[in-house]
This record gives C-alpha cells, sequence and structure tokens, in this order.
C-alpha cells in the first residue's frame, strides 16, 4: 500500500496548474480532496508521476446562492455542504446525500469537485447533480466552458473533461419542490448498492415536473428521464410508481460485485426509487 | 496505632475481585501513547516485505531480482534457494504440516511469500517488489473442497510418496492426496442405530463460512540479531511469545537463551497473531544475513489475504429426538477447508479443535463427530477466531441443529432448548463426546432472560406481524434469534492439551517490594483484555496488596514465567489461577511472618482483607504492607528473607462458561436491509473479577459476532482470487452498524479453578453468531424458511425472502 515514488507539485493559481497539465500531459493529474485518487495511487493502480495539489490553488472554494443558481466552488468539502445552512434552505437534497457519503473524516476532506470530476460510478454527487440538472466548469488552456452534468459521463472515469482541464464549480439552478436522497449501502463508508436522488415539484395533487438519477447502477450515474416524465400530471399514486421505476429500470444496466447480483440491484433500485418519489412527493 | 478505616473501607481500597476498576492500559492507549511493533525504531533498520503471487495455484518458472536490486536502497532480495542451504525455506506449521516460507517450485494461494525484498526503507521495498519478475505457470485452480476430494489434480506434490502412495499425515491416514486427516469424536454405530430408530430425526446442512479475525494492528515483527553476542531478540504481535522462541529455537539453531521474544502492546489478535509466519522467518534470516534490525509489517491486504483465517468448515447434522422432543442422537460431519497448508492452531491432539462440544447445552445421549480436513488453493489458517478452538462452529452447529429441530418438531425452540438442557444436579456432566462439563445451571439462566425479554410477549407480537404482512399491511418481518451456548475454555490440561508439544500450563511469578507493593509476570500477553487491570485485581484480593500497587508485566521472554500466551480464553482460566496460586504461596510465607512479628503460632493468626489477625483479637494485625516490610528487613528465624512466589498450574480440567441471549432484528424484505432492534446477552463466566471489563468484552464479542453472521466474509471466485481484500468489501463494523447491547449474569462459579472464574472475552463471540442468525432465519420461519447460510448480507436476506416467494 505504498504509492510508486512522484513529484508533488502545489500552484497557487489556475495558471499554474494548466503550464503543469500541459507540460507533463498524461503523467499529471490533479487533486482535490484526494480520497479516491490516493488509495488508486496506493494500490499502484493508478500511476500519477506528477500529482497536481489544488489545496492552495484559490477561487476554487465558495457556496454562493444566487436568486437563481448556487454556485459551488470545487473545492467545497462535503463538510461544507452539510454545515451551510443557508445552502441547507436552498438546495437541501445536499445536505441529505452529503450525510450519506463515507464517514465525517473522509467528508472534511472529500470535496464536490473531486467527487463529480473523477467519473467514479460510485459516487454519490454525479447522479445528484444530474438530478439538478447542474453544469459544471472547467477551465482549460483554450479557455473556460461549461458542460451539463447530464452530458459529462462516458464511462466509468471517463469524463468530457481533456487531460488538461481542470473542473473549478458546479452551478446548480435553484431546486423547487419535494426533494430525496435514498441510498442504501452495506455500512458507513460504502458506496451505494443503489441510490435514488429525486426533485418533484407539485401543483395540488398533480406531479408538474419530476427529475430522478441513481447511483452505482451502471458505469456512470444514471440521470433517468424517462422515469420523471412517467411521473408529470399524475398523482404519484402506485401506478405513477411503478409506472416511473419500470422506466428507470430501462435505463440502468448494474453490474454484479459483492453487494450482490443483477436481479438483487434492480430490484432494490426499484424498491430505493419509489421510496425516494414517494418522500420527495410528501415534501413537496 | 488504632485502626480508623472499616473493613468496607480496607475491602474497597483493594480495588480487588468483583469490583470495576478502571483499566490503567487505557491511559496510554487513549493518549496514542502505546508502544506497537510498528512503534518501534532501531538504529540502521531495515524494512523487509514480500512479492506475493497474484495466482492460486502455479508452478514458479523463474525468479529475476536483478532490476529490483538495482532499486536505491534495495540490499537484497531473498527467494526459497537462499533459504534452503539454511533449512529454512520451509517451517513447520502449529498443526503438524509444514508450510512453504517462500515459494519453492509453485504457489499454493493468491497472496503466498515468493520473495522478500529487503531494503532500507519501506518504499524502497515497495519499488523493489514491484521489480521483481516472477514468471508463473498457472495450474488448475480448486477452491471447493468437495471438488479437492475428487479432483486428480495434486495439490501437494511434497505429501505424495512414490508410486502416488500417500505416506500418513500428521494426524494419521489419509485418503485422498488433498486429504490432511479424518477425525472421529464419539460411537458411530449406536448413533446411526439411535437416528435409524428415532421417532423424528432433523436433517440439515448448514456453510460457515470463511472469514478472517482481523485485528486493528496487522501482524508484524522487528528481529534484531547482536553478532556481538550472539543474540537474537525478536519484537513481535505474538499472542504466544515463549511459544514462538522455542519454535524460532527449534528452526532456527540458536539456542533458546540467547533468543529473546518480545510482545509491546498489541492491538488486538482474535487468534490471527498465534501462529508463525513467513514474515517472521525471513526477517530473522535477513537480520542475520545484513546484520542489522529488520521490520516487517502487514498492510490490510496482506492480512485479510494471507495471515490466518477462521471458520471454512461445510458441516451436515443429523439430530434424533422422541416426539416430545427429548433429543436422543447427534450426528456430524465436517468438510474442513484448511487452505494449502494446514496451519489450524489447535491442541496437537484435536485437528478440528474442540468441535467435539458440539453437543451443546443439552443432555445428549449418543453423538458421533467425523472431520475430514481437506487441501485447496486458499490461505492457510483456520485459527479460533475469538474463540475457543473451533468452538464457534460446534456452537453455531448445534444452535441451528436445535432451531431445524423445532421446524421439524413444530415446536417453540426455547421450549425444546429447555427440554433438553442439561440439569443442575447432573454437573459435573460427562458428554457422550467425552467432555466433563464442570459447573452449569442452565435452566435458571434461560428463565432470566425469556422473562427479562418478555419472551411471550415477542412471540404474539411476531404472530400479529407475520399477520399484517399477509394482510398487505407492513413489508417488515420481525425474528426473534434465540441461542444458548457453552462454551470449552482454559486449554488446557497437559495431559491431553499440548501445541507442538509444549504443554499448554501458564505461569504467573509475583516478587513483592519492601515497602509493600509488588510486580507480577505472567506467560501470557494481553491484545486488549485489560491483563494489566484484572491480574493485579486477582492478586490484590489474594494477597491483601491494592491493585493499584500491583505492576502486572507480560510479554518480555527473558523476564516472564515459561506460557503459552493469550488465546482461546485461557487467560483467566490458567493464566489466572496461577496468579492466584502464586498469591497463595505468598500469603502462606506472610502468615509465617505476621505470626512471628504477633508472637503467636502460625494457626493462630488468620488472613483478613489486607492483614493478618490474631484469631479472636482482631485488634492485633499485621498488615500485609507490614508485612512485607518486615519479610526484607528483619531476621526471622526458620525464614529466608523475601517475600517472591511462581506458580506453574496446569488445569485440572477445561471451564465452561455458557450464556443465554435473545436478539430481535426487524426484516424489510424488499431490500434485505436488518434492523437490530434488541439484544439481550446473559453470560455466566463463574467468579466476575471485573464487571466493567466484562461488559466491554461482551461488546465487543458481540460486534465482531455481528460482523460474522451479517457480512464478513472471505470470499473466493473461481480463480482463487480473494473477493473481500479491502476494508470497503470486508466487514468490519463501526459504531453506526452496532445496537445497544443490554448485559445480564448469573454466577456459577467452577468448581476446579481457585478462584471460580471462567473466562468471558470470546463468549459473546460464540454465543452472539447463532443468535443474530437464527434472528435473521426465524423471521422468515413462518414463510417455510428451514436454514440459509451466513452470511446473511443484504442480497442474501433478500434472497431468501425472493426465494420464499416474498416479493411476488
Amino acid at each position: 500500500m505504498i504509492p510508486a515514488a512522484f513529484d508533488y507539485h502545489r500552484p497557487t493559481d489556475m495558471a499554474g496548474v494548466i503550464a503543469l497539465l500541459q507540460e507533463h500531459g498524461d503523467d499529471a493529474r490533479v487533486m482535490a480532496g484526494g480520497h479516491s485518487l490516493i488509495p488508486m495511487m496506493k494500490l499502484r493502480m493508478a500511476d500519477v508521476p506528477h500529482l497536481i495539489d489544488l489545496q492552495s490553488v484559490s477561487g476554487l472554494g465558495g457556496i454562493s446562492i444566487g436568486s437563481e443558481n448556487i454556485r459551488i466552488g470545487a473545492m467545497v468539502t462535503q463538510t461544507d455542504i452539510i454545515a451551510d445552512d443557508a445552502l441547507a434552505k436552498g438546495a437541501p437534497i445536499l445536505r441529505e446525500a452529503a450525510l450519506q457519503i463515507a464517514d465525517p473524516q473522509v467528508r472534511n476532506m472529500g470535496t464536490v469537485g473531486g467527487n463529480v470530476a473523477n467519473g467514479d460510478p460510485g459516487n454519490d454527487m454525479p447522479g445528484l447533480m444530474q438530478c439538478l440538472d447542474a453544469t459544471f466548469s472547467l477551465i482549460g488552456p483554450d479557455g473556460v466552458r461549461d458542460v451539463p452534468a447530464r452530458d459529462f459521463y462516458e464511462a466509468a472515469y471517463m469524463t468530457a473533461r481533456t487531460d488538461e482541464e481542470v473542473l473549478t464549480a458546479v452551478t446548480i439552478p435553484l431546486p423547487a419542490g419535494g426533494y430525496a436522497y435514498e441510498k442504501q449501502k452495506r455500512k458507513i463508508g460504502d458506496y451505494a448498492t443503489a441510490a435514488a436522488a429525486v426533485q418533484i415539484v407539485r401543483d395540488g395533487n398533480i406531479c408538474t415536473a419530476a427529475s430522478i438519477a441513481m447511483t452505482n447502477l451502471s458505469d456512470t450515474p444514471i440521470y433517468s428521464e424517462a422515469a420523471g416524465a412517467a411521473l408529470v400530471g399524475t398523482s404519484v399514486d402506485d401506478a405513477a410508481l411503478a409506472a416511473a421505476a419500470d422506466a428507470m429500470q430501462g435505463d440502468i444496466d448494474p453490474s454484479e460485485d459483492n453487494r450482490g447480483p443483477v436481479a438483487f440491484k434492480k430490484h432494490v433500485a426499484g424498491v430505493i426509487v419509489r421510496r425516494a418519489i414517494t418522500r420527495a412527493w410528501s415534501r413537496a | 496505632m488504632k485502626d480508623e478505616v472499616t473493613r468496607d473501607e480496607r475491602v474497597a481500597n483493594l480495588k480487588g475481585m468483583g469490583c470495576s476498576r478502571k483499566r490503567v492500559e487505557d491511559a496510554r492507549f487513549t493518549q496514542g501513547k502505546g508502544n506497537y511493533v510498528d512503534d518501534i525504531k532501531l538504529d540502521g533498520m531495515l524494512f523487509g516485505d514480500f512479492v506475493r503471487t497474484p495466482y492460486a495455484h502455479a508452478r514458479i518458472v523463474s525468479i529475476n531480482t536483478e532490476e529490483a536490486l538495482k532499486v536505491p536502497g534495495v540490499l537484497a532480495v531473498l527467494t526459497a534457494a537462499d533459504l534452503e542451504p539454511l533449512g529454512l525455506h520451509w517451517m513447520p506449521t502449529l498443526a503438524g504440516d509444514k508450510q512453504m516460507v517462500l515459494a519453492d517450485g509453485k504457489v499454493l494461494f493468491q497472496g503466498q511469500e515468493v520473495a522478500f525484498v529487503v531494503a532500507e526503507d519501506r518504499y524502497a521495498a515497495a519499488d523493489g517488489i514491484e521489480l521483481v519478475e516472477v514468471e508463473y505457470e498457472e495450474l488448475p485452480v480448486i477452491v471447493d473442497p468437495f471438488e479437492a476430494l475428487q479432483s486428480d489434480v495434486v495439490l501437494r506434490e511434497d505429501l505424495v510418496g512414490e508410486g502416488g502412495t500417500l505416506p500418513d499425515g500428521a494426524h494419521g491416514p489419509r485418503k485422498h492426496h488433498n486429504h490432511i486427516f479424518r477425525w472421529e469424536a464419539g460411537d458411530r454405530d449406536p448413533t446411526a442405530q439411535v437416528i435409524a430408530e428415532a421417532e423424528v430425526v432433523a436433517e440439515e446442512s448448514m456453510y460457515y463460512h470463511r472469514t478472517h479475525p482481523c485485528p486493528l494492528e496487522t501482524c508484524g515483527c522487528v528481529a534484531s540479531m547482536d553478532k556481538v553476542n550472539g543474540k537474537l531478540t525478536l519484537w513481535g504481535t505474538f499472542q504466544a511469545p515463549h511459544a514462538i522462541r522455542t519454535v524460532v529455537s527449534l528452526i532456527s539453531g540458536i539456542e533458546e537463551h540467547n533468543i529473546r521474544v518480545i510482545s509491546p502492546d498489541i492491538g488486538g489478535g482474535f487468534g490471527n497473531k498465534v501462529g508463525a509466519y513467513p514474515g517472521y522467518v525471513c526477517s530473522v534470516v535477513a537480520s542475520i544475513v545484513t546484520g542489522k534490525p529488520v521490520k516487517w509489517i502487514e498492510d490490510r491486504m496482506d492480512n485479510l489475504m494471507t495471515t490466518a483465517f477462521a471458520r471454512d468448515y461445510h458441516m451436515t447434522g443429523k439430530i434424533a429426538a422422541t416426539r416430545e422432543g427429548k433429543i436422543t442422537g447427534l450426528q456430524c460431519h465436517v468438510t474442513a477447508d484448511h487452505g494449502g497448508f494446514d496451519a489450524c492452531a489447535d491442541p496437537t491432539k484435536f485437528p478440528a479443535g474442540f468441535m467435539n462440544i458440539c453437543t451443546g447445552s443439552y443432555d445428549i445421549p449418543t453423538a458421533y463427530l467425523e472431520v475430514d480436513g481437506v487441501y485447496t488453493n486458499k490461505a492457510p489458517g483456520g485459527v479460533s477466531y475469538r474463540c475457543s478452538f473451533r468452538v464457534t462452529e460446534a456452537v453455531y452447529f448445534i444452535e441451528r441443529m436445535i432451531e431445524v429441530l423445532a421446524i421439524e418438531l413444530n415446536m417453540d425452540a426455547a421450549e425444546l432448548r429447555r427440554i433438553n438442557f442439561i440439569k443442575k444436579e447432573q454437573f459435573p456432566y460427562t458428554a457422550a463426546l467425552g467432555w466433563e462439563y464442570d459447573s452449569g445451571d442452565y435452566h435458571t439462566a434461560w428463565d432470566k432472560a425469556l422473562k427479562a425479554v418478555d419472551y411471550e410477549g415477542l412471540r404474539a407480537e411476531q404472530a400479529q406481524r407475520v399477520a399484517d404482512f399477509k394482510a398487505g399491511k407492513t413489508r417488515s418481518l420481525m425474528g426473534i434469534g434465540l441461542s444458548f451456548f457453552t462454551e470449552i475454555v482454559g486449554a488446557g490440561p497437559v495431559k491431553n492439551c499440548d501445541i507442538l508439544g509444549l504443554g499448554m500450563f501458564d505461569s504467573c511469578e509475583i516478587r513483592i517490594h519492601p515497602t509493600g507493593s509488588a510486580i507480577a509476570r505472567l506467560g501470557t500477553i494481553s491484545q486488549g483484555q485489560g491483563h494489566a487491570t484484572t491480574f493485579a485485581q486477582i492478586l490484590a484480593s489474594e494477597i491483601g496488596l491494592p491493585a493499584d500497587s500491583i505492576t502486572i508485566e507480560e510479554g518480555d521472554t527473558d523476564t516472564a514465567p515459561y506460557g503459552l500466551g493469550t488465546y482461546g480464553s485461557r487467560s483467566t482460566p490458567v493464566a489466572g489461577a496461577a496468579t492466584a496460586m502464586a498469591g497463595r504461596k505468598i500469603r502462606a510465607k506472610a502468615q509465617m511472618i505476621a505470626a512471628y512479628l504477633l508472637e503467636v503460632h502460625d494457626n493462630d493468626v488468620e488472613f483478613d482483607v489486607d492483614r493478618f489477625v490474631v484469631k479472636g483479637a482482631p485488634e492485633k494485625f499485621k498488615t500485609m504492607k507490614e508485612i512485607a516490610f518486615a519479610a526484607y528487613n528483619q531476621a526471622i528465624p526458620g525464614i529466608e528473607p523475601g517475600l517472591e512466589a511462581v506458580s506453574y498450574y496446569d488445569p485440572p480440567n477445561m471451564t465452561y462458561p455458557f450464556g443465554a441471549y435473545v436478539c430481535v432484528m426487524d426484516i424489510d424484505v424488499d431490500t434485505g436491509v436488518p434492523d437490530i432492534r434488541r439484544f439481550y446477552a446473559l453470560d455466566d463466566c463463574g467468579t466476575r473479577i471485573n464487571p466493567m471489563i466484562i461488559e466491554g468484552q461482551v461488546h465487543g464479542g458481540l460486534t465482531e459476532a455481528l460482523a460474522v453472521s451479517l457480512g464478513q466474509e472471505i470470499a473466493y471466485d473461481d480463480m482463487g482470487n480473494v473477493k473481500t481484500g479491502t476494508l470497503m468489501d470486508f466487514f468490519l463494523p463501526t459504531a453506526w452498524e452496532v445496537p445497544n447491547y443490554e448485559t445480564d449474569h448469573t454466577v456459577t462459579p467452577s468448581p476446579h479453578h481457585p478462584i471460580g472464574a471462567k473466562g468471558v472475552g470470546e463468549s459473546p463471540h460464540v454465543g452472539g453468531v447463532p443468535c443474530f442468525s437464527n434472528a435473521v432465519q426465524d423471521a422468515f420461519r413462518p414463510f417455510g424458511n428451514r436454514h440459509t447460510n451466513m452470511p446473511h448480507d443484504h442480497w442474501r436476506i433478500w434472497k431468501t425472502a425472493h426465494d420464499l416467494g416474498l416479493h411476488d
């Protein structure tokens, strides 16, 4: 459990980060909290000759809540998310989800940016950001660009981010309605057996909008547009729940691991998404 | 001088037996001041680490160390070829087998040690490991013991004679080249007859999965060979430091007086640190070769994948009874998967440990046990993970068989137990498989437990829940887990208990200092049990000096008396007895001194708490403190100066702690998630030395039982790859997963132990595993469940529900 030798870089501004990425190409990786990358390096599954620590780069922190959007800097930790009362008011699903990530020690180091940028299908924030229709800001040698979370993930650890880009912030439209982040896991610190993020808007007894995303049930997070659509116009009764769960099943593609076989995961995904919808609806 | 202190106050001042004295160890442990093996830093110390095979079964074609030796800081790479001239490329196991220290031509399990890289620091060692080139030729992998017994594939060519003959193993004839031993207890034919003629027979097969003790601190050592004075010092995570010294001497040829083995603070053992591992041998050799101290410390994956696992027992049972539920016979067959080498840590005469305690707490007149040990391509081990030599397996077996019989008889499982308990007046009770149970009062304990949890009320609630479930009102079921266990601990009488020929007595040596304080040294070694606290309490009560004035020291073979160490709950039953007996020798001499000082005959004084008083004249006394001073500083005719004693205690019998546990669990049928609502644990460990430590031990043992029953496993795929080699997949519960435990007790002292204590550290694990498992299985009993195997993780519980049609 000892990594191969690497050079440690700690630039203080983004220009320095980009320059290092350009200089070292594939041999360089940026690190935020390090809770995904460092274990991979210790297992020698990730070979990173040049490690670029973002801790001293200015401008990557902070949570700001505007009239339409919430902006979260990439280096904001899960603990910061949990502690921010204004954020908990503006987008309560973030706190509910962050409290289900790992344990307090990991949350003290683990960042939003690292969680969404690494492309690990087990991470909770990618699905959550797809549910919230977040946008990721990337900076690279050619400047800044925004990529919707729903377009960002290509495969496990493969994203729309190029090797020379850094994810700097997440922007979320202020969510409306009820919310729920429901996660089944084997123990504290575990990735999800199945997890569902749900935001749902209600007008009287009718659902007018719904957004649903699933975690750790494919090699990417799964935004299930069809599942959300199945709820719109309904009173979120049993039939609607069944339709949403069925639609979600069409989008996920879980694989067997120590958490259980595919049939189990699909079944639990259905249960979890129904529970998440029901809770979100009750809060809408 | 007038005595102003009351007798009760004098008793309290001693902090002797029965006192919830705070653990004296905790000051350093809670402040990060412990001294563990990895804290040892010596001048010029080198680090060794292993190249390990990724294949579970392969021939070694070649090993090229050239590139590794070019890494700056790498000094040497040892292979079997380097150890062979020393005769150290293989080493004896505790089970009478032998084990490769470094791969000698082939490997038999994933993670097996292939080469030992010695470097100036652990980083260079890790880089060196990457560059050792090993060419493997893969061989067919066998991970299933039943397949192993049918297969033409020979795992251990070294155990096959000329022309394919099979020489006897350490435990007698072998029936196949992958067979290790067959061990029998009880009466085969009479048992078969009882079963054939029985009114009711319940039959079940169950697999007690492979798991791992997973102590917080992994295994490791520091070896330092001083070439000037010829002395080898070996610090290590040893649960049995003296046994390690003897074994090192026997295999290295270094005279035993030139070897000093030190177990410093140990961060949990649970059986994982009993055996001898290749890391120890390689560190010693590397220190001899380099002339420098060499440290070896496992990482977590090494620990989980290679050093001693626990269980892996395939058990098939038949239990016979009358229609009224009186058990008439029990038959058990075990196929025991021992991995690539037989490295179980059991007393020599017991290759399946004390599995023959599998008649449990019940008066079963006829029984037969047969165990077949088998080689497979898995890691060696088979240690007692927080239990005494396969007792966990035995108790799980009988407590499942009782439940299955209850189903067969359509009877309440609590009542079935009550009908069959050994009665109080039957003790000492000789069981059908040979053991003599020392004492017990099972009915009292059982009634107390059932009353405490309102058993009748729980059953009524459960019935209502089933009705609600069937009516579609809930998706949650309720399980009531019952377990009544009898442990067999304190190994053991030298007449039938030895490991590698070393008798399993233990020892205590006491020196009283002139000012009335003391140091006592024992042959055991605490790994978290709190010996420094509790042994001082035993002595305080025995010799009348305050526990706070008594230092307990263990683990240094140069200073401690010889003993067989700490595992199998043997410390209190054996070393605790030695402590009491040594204390009594101190007291006997103190009595003579007191009589002299009080100018009366020896028989005219009697011991009272912390002093000797003249019989009938309690105002005339000498305190132990005064006696200690006189022992050293006053010329007493006929008595030599000093106040010291040593006792080597060979126990006349094992001790048999017991307990009654009840678990109440709610189960989410749709997700397979269990929620432990209540856990009640009544333990009878005989005389209670420190109630607070007992409670802590019960909490810890139950938590490890929860882990094992609900998810903790070492799982292999068909290629022999370990699927659960990190703590992400190997379930180690945190405070979050652990329920609130209710503890309770009865006290039935051991009649043969000097202070009546039986030991408690392992009871909660032994009794807890079947209790958690029975709760899961009981929840599904109303729907036709008979038995499902552990670990009951979410998907397996879900599968049980699914297979019973509860998702339809």
